[in-house]
């Protein structure tokens, strides 16, 4: 073994964190993603020019595709940075998708029983309402996981698919449209439900202001509050954060509410914003996917914006793929598993060198 | 209440349960071995979609779960290098997988939805699922390889100091875990519902992963978790089926609610979910110092 160690390189652990690496790595990832992405193609028998071009330029080459992106990165980038609250804490919720149902239904329902007002405090009330369906979901696994110690990657799971399906019950049962011929979707907000556009004739919408406002706070929180520094002190080594007298259920509880809050705001953002209704599919997934956003950001504010545009293009992409090239848009879903596998590979950069023996 | 209803039911029970043995016992192994898998759901998609494709080309029921385990040793295989030799986090790598498994068999199995298949019979399988717990329960508790996975779980470095390959025991152990869980996707979508659907395993993976929490990482326990799950299923399914006067969407819950409630009735005795989890459960193993 030990001459074999001589031709390939050792793994030794890093005194501290390469920050060069921390920055270089979500890059290699990408570029990696795209080289096994065009070697998928070739062997479906694509260009893989024309293929890569069509998946990741011919979206963004126009103003609406631009539009379009930021319609998709809105909710990604809100999520990934509430998100940032609970893994920097080493807590993994991974149901933000529950969390952003249950925003969707608290405001969409108050946008429902306002659906003739006219007036400007609806949306806010809809927003805030929004938020608190969201944290309230979201405290559900908190009150488990610190109360009776259970697992909360699996409650917070199973709480997507029971919001799901009070959603799908409000929307075929008590809150179906009753001029909607029976289709399972609700009557539609009134027009000062709705999210203002930004600009006439594109889909961006006031969410995207929201989003940059709340991680512009969390971005705060995180590096010049004592909350920030115990969540990443507690996250680095409970221990430590124990013997320093931290609170770590308070600390659970909040990472919690706060990501539920942002999800549900994210989730009222989308049926307020694009959609105008409840109905069934109102999220593509956008709970799971902004997992990998939040990893793909580091974490920091900054790193998420430009995270959830990577992302979000994925998104765009993967539909021009189904139109132009008759390729399921489920290889957007691979693209995505495929950037966050190079991601936590190369994080071994960040923590450990690899360093070559001398050959004696 | 006559014999053959109830007779009825048990089977229904039987049939609905065995993936769920499956997923659950090879996610056991491989948290035995110290390894969290949170890819159970993504491997079970890749496995139940290869199993349906195959099938389809070839009418061979043999090849068809040759190459579904195969898949699963292939996604599971990935897994392992990963968390393994890069020694990245496995939660999140784990999360990785199932991402990547749901949109790679929703891919693949785009063009063979609606396409019909004969089923196969499931009693073997059913048969199969009891006889792999015992298995595995002889193996932990009466062999010495047994005895060598669990103490590569509890304590890696003293395997690694009395000269046990802890790489090489979770890596296996990881194989063994996605082959049964492809195996228990190919169940589904051959012998239970023999079609393809996309995301047709619906959380099964989810709850296989909350079976081994259930079960205190103990073999036989999984199967007692499984049938209350299997149980309450099937009793939503037919309690669907009378027509009460009580929205669908609160039955089909059910389960979802139940694992929770079950989850939280086991976890809250902390002592226990410490003595019986396995001491290095997502620790990655570094040998340098």
């Amino acid at each position: 073994m030990e001459k074999m160690n001589s031709l390939f390189p050792s793994i030794v652990s890093r005194p501290q964190n390469s920050g060069l690496m921390n920055f270089f790595v979500p890059i290699i990832s990408i570029v990696l993603t795209l080289i096994t992405g065009s070697i998928i193609f070739v062997l479906l028998g694509f260009d893989p020019v024309y293929a890569l071009y069509t998946f990741f330029i011919s979206p963004i080459s126009s103003t609406y595709g631009i539009s379009e992106l930021f319609v998709k990165a809105t909710p990604l980038a809100l999520i990934a940075i509430g998100l940032s609250y609970c893994f920097k804490n080493n807590i993994y919720n991974i149901g933000a998708e529950g969390q952003l149902t249950m925003g969707a239904i608290f405001g969409g329902g108050i946008g429902i029983l306002f659906h003739d007002t006219n007036a400007f405090w609806l949306l806010p009330l809809m927003i805030f309402a929004g938020a608190i369906g969201g944290a309230l979901w979201g405290l559900i696994p908190a009150i488990l996981k610190t109360k009776f110690n259970t697992n909360e990657i699996l409650t917070s799971l199973m709480l997507v698919y029971v919001a799901l399906f009070i959603l799908d019950y409000l929307v075929v049962g008590p809150w179906k449209d009753p001029f909607g011929y029976s289709f399972p979707k609700s009557r539609p907000f009134s027009e000062s439900g709705r999210m203002p556009l930004l600009f006439d004739g594109l889909r961006v919408h006031f969410g995207l202001i929201i989003t940059l406002f709340l991680i512009l706070v969390s971005w705060f929180i995180f590096s010049k509050t004592i909350f920030g520094f115990q969540l990443k002190v507690s996250g680095y080594s409970p221990k430590a954060a124990r013997y320093a007298g931290f609170n770590q259920t308070t600390l659970v509880f909040f990472a919690f509410a706060i990501c539920g809050a942002f999800a549900g705001i994210a989730g009222l953002a989308e049926v307020s914003g694009p959609i105008g209704l409840l109905y069934r599919d109102i999220s593509p997934n956008y709970g799971f996917t902004a997992i990998i956003v939040a990893f793909l950001g580091r974490l920091h504010p900054i790193g998420i914006i430009f995270a959830s545009l990577v992302i979000a293009l994925t998104y765009l992409g993967a539909e021009d793929a189904q139109l132009f090239l008759q390729i399921p848009s489920a290889v957007g879903f691979i693209f995505q598993g495929l950037v966050l596998f190079y991601l936590l590979g190369a994080e071994l950069l960040i923590n450990y060198k690899l360093t070559y023996k001398k050959l004696l | 209440m006559n014999l053959d209803l109830i007779l009825g039911i048990l089977q229904i029970v039987l049939i609905a349960t065995t993936p769920l043995v499956f997923a659950g016992i090879g996610e056991l192994v491989t948290e035995k071995s110290g390894v969290l898998n949170l890819g159970v759901e993504g491997m079970m998609l890749v496995g139940a979609v290869s199993a349906f494709i195959i099938l389809v080309i070839t009418g061979s029921y043999f090849l068809a779960f040759f190459v579904s385990i195969l898949s699963g040793i292939i996604m599971s295989g990935l897994f392992a290098f990963l968390v393994l030799f890069l020694m990245s986090n496995q939660i999140a790598t784990g999360l990785a997988l199932t991402i990547f498994g749901i949109g790679l068999s929703s891919m693949l199995g785009k063009q063979y939805i609606g396409t019909p298949i004969d089923g196969l019979s499931p009693w073997f399988f059913v048969i199969f699922s009891f006889l792999i717990v015992f298995l595995v329960s002889y193996f932990f508790y009466k062999t010495k390889a047994g005895l060598i996975l669990r103490a590569v779980g509890e304590s890696h470095n003293s395997a690694h100091a009395l000269g046990y390959s802890v790489i090489k025991i979770r890596f296996l152990s990881i194989l063994f875990g996605g082959s049964m869980c492809a195996l228990a996707g190919s169940y589904i979508s051959i012998c239970y519902a023999p079609m393809w659907q996309e995301g047709m395993t619906a959380g099964r993976g989810w709850i296989a992963l909350a079976l081994v929490v259930f079960a205190t990482w103990k073999p036989e326990r999984v199967l007692i978790g499984a049938y209350i799950f299997g149980g309450v299923t099937i009793l939503q399914m037919n309690l669907q089926a009378l027509g009460l006067r009580f929205p669908g969407q609160f039955f089909s819950m059910a389960p979802y609610v139940a694992t929770i409630i079950v989850l939280v009735l086991i976890s809250s005795n902390k002592l226990r979910i410490k003595l019986s989890a396995p001491a290095s459960l997502t620790i990655p193993f570094y040998k340098g110092r």
